[in-house]
């Protein structure tokens, strides 16, 4: 007796089955889950530049520390993405060729500029943060190294946020100076920061196959209003405020209410023309030109020594 | 008019119209490694993840690196993915199968009177 496959990967899908490697799945579902862990890896990776801006000028050994750690934290995700991704079938040359082209996207966020010391503070408890409450959802994805990748992940960034969390709460208790390069590292992330979660629901297409494949499992719109509620609540031991005057607390909905979000500068960053697109994607392409020699030099040592074992 | 409707949070549509790009795609990426982790003596070694590397050396190092940055192995083993032979899904059936119908060796087959409760 011999199940139709396509069959068989529905009712996978139906009883929260993860789908591996070698078992049989729909072209569209590899290339949704292609394009979507890829561009999450382009995010971790270019996600390492805005902060890694700081990392010399960090106002103590210890920040300095900690922000090497989370900025090698972030590199490691990438590599957990890209390696789930290859599994579907796509080279990590291919992918990386893809970002440093512009064909493919990574979260617009990081194509914002670090300004003060701040924004480190900032990127790690909103960024950070926003990118939890998705990657959360995501150990639960359908596709299984996806989700394994997810679960490692999500254990290594709660010190991202709390790091990012504490920094700014140093500055909250600190001069005149410190409490408004605080607010004014907060006043800038905040916006950006809610437009990680994507389109409002009531611009989505009707037939939403990623829910369906249950590669997604939350609305953009039940993501975005999850961080809203988490931090309106954080910023009060701040002391400081988010730049919403819509702001408020909605005892019927039992949610905070919040204001609209500028989508024309959402749209103008995602299609290349936020502040830093192109600095971004032309620090990528150095790297990668510039670190071309060291990758053929360790082939060739590798090739070396395997002729000199073969003797 | 918009067609970028509707994208999740690492879910962007992709540009067409990418840029031509230097450089072929083909092989050039350092070899695919396997990475088994034992998190501490005792238990045994458990897959990690992969990762690229020209050699076992800079695989091993590379494994340190990215799977052990907070305590979670005392060994690590790396092999080339490409020596793994991996079993095929279509065939789980006459493979797993044949067991399912061998009740009788789990311990619940057998029915003991209650003086013998530890067995
Ligand atoms: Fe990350
Ligand atoms: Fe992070």
């Amino acid at each position: 007796m011999v199940m139709d496959p396509e069959m068989l990967f529905r009712d996978k899908i139906e009883n929260e089955i993860k789908i591996e490697p070698k078992d049989w799945m729909p072209e569209a579902y590899r290339k949704t889950n292609i394009r979507q862990i890829s561009q999450h890896a382009h995010s971790e990776i270019v996600g390492m530049l805005p902060e890694g801006n700081w990392i010399t000028r960090a106002p103590s050994l210890k920040r300095k520390a900690i922000l090497i750690a989370k900025v090698q934290d972030e590199g490691g995700h990438g590599l957990y993405l890209y390696s789930a991704a290859e599994t579907l079938g796509m080279s990590r040359e291919e992918m990386i060729n893809d970002l440093h082209s512009g064909k493919a996207k990574y979260s617009s966020i990081f194509n914002y500029p670090t300004l003060t010391w701040a924004d480190i503070g900032a990127i790690g408890w909103l960024v950070d943060g926003a990118a939890i409450m998705n990657q959360v959802m995501l150990t639960r994805t359908s596709y299984g190294p996806y989700a394994r990748a997810m679960v490692r992940i999500c254990k290594e960034e709660s010190f991202h946020q709390r790091q990012g969390f504490e920094a700014l709460l140093v500055l909250s208790r600190g001069t005149e100076a410190q409490k408004a390069m605080c607010q004014d590292a907060i006043n800038r992330w905040w916006w950006p920061a809610l437009m990680m979660f994507g389109p409002r629901d009531t611009e989505s297409t009707n037939s939403d196959q990623s829910m369906k494949w249950k590669i997604k499992r939350k609305s953009n719109d039940e993501l975005r209003q999850n961080f809203v509620d988490m931090i309106a609540e954080q910023i009060k031991t701040l002391g400081m405020t988010l730049p919403d005057p819509h702001l408020k607390w909605n005892e019927e909905r039992k949610h905070y209410d919040f204001g609209e979000i500028n989508w024309d500068e959402f749209w103008q960053v995602v299609k290349g023309n936020g502040p830093c697109n192109k600095q971004r994607l032309d620090a990528r392409r150095k790297a990668w030109e510039e670190g071309e020699w060291v990758r053929e030099a360790a082939e060739a040592y590798a090739r070396k020594r395997v002729d000199k074992l073969k003797g | 008019m918009n067609l970028l409707r509707k994208f999740y949070y690492g879910d962007i549509p992709e540009d067409k119209s990418g840029a031509a790009v230097t450089g072929s795609a083909s092989g050039h990426d350092w070899p695919l490694w396997e990475v088994f982790i034992r998190s501490k003596n005792g238990l045994e070694h458990k897959h990690a993840g992969s990762l690229h590397a020209a050699d076992a050396r800079m695989a091993l190092e590379n494994a340190r690196d990215v799977y052990t940055r907070r305590m979670e192995g005392v060994s690590i083993w790396v092999v080339e993915s490409k020596h793994i032979t991996a079993s095929n899904p279509e065939e789980a059936g006459e493979l797993y199968e044949p067991a399912k119908d061998k009740v009788y060796r789990h311990p619940t087959f057998y029915e003991l009177p209650d003086e013998v409760n530890h067995m």
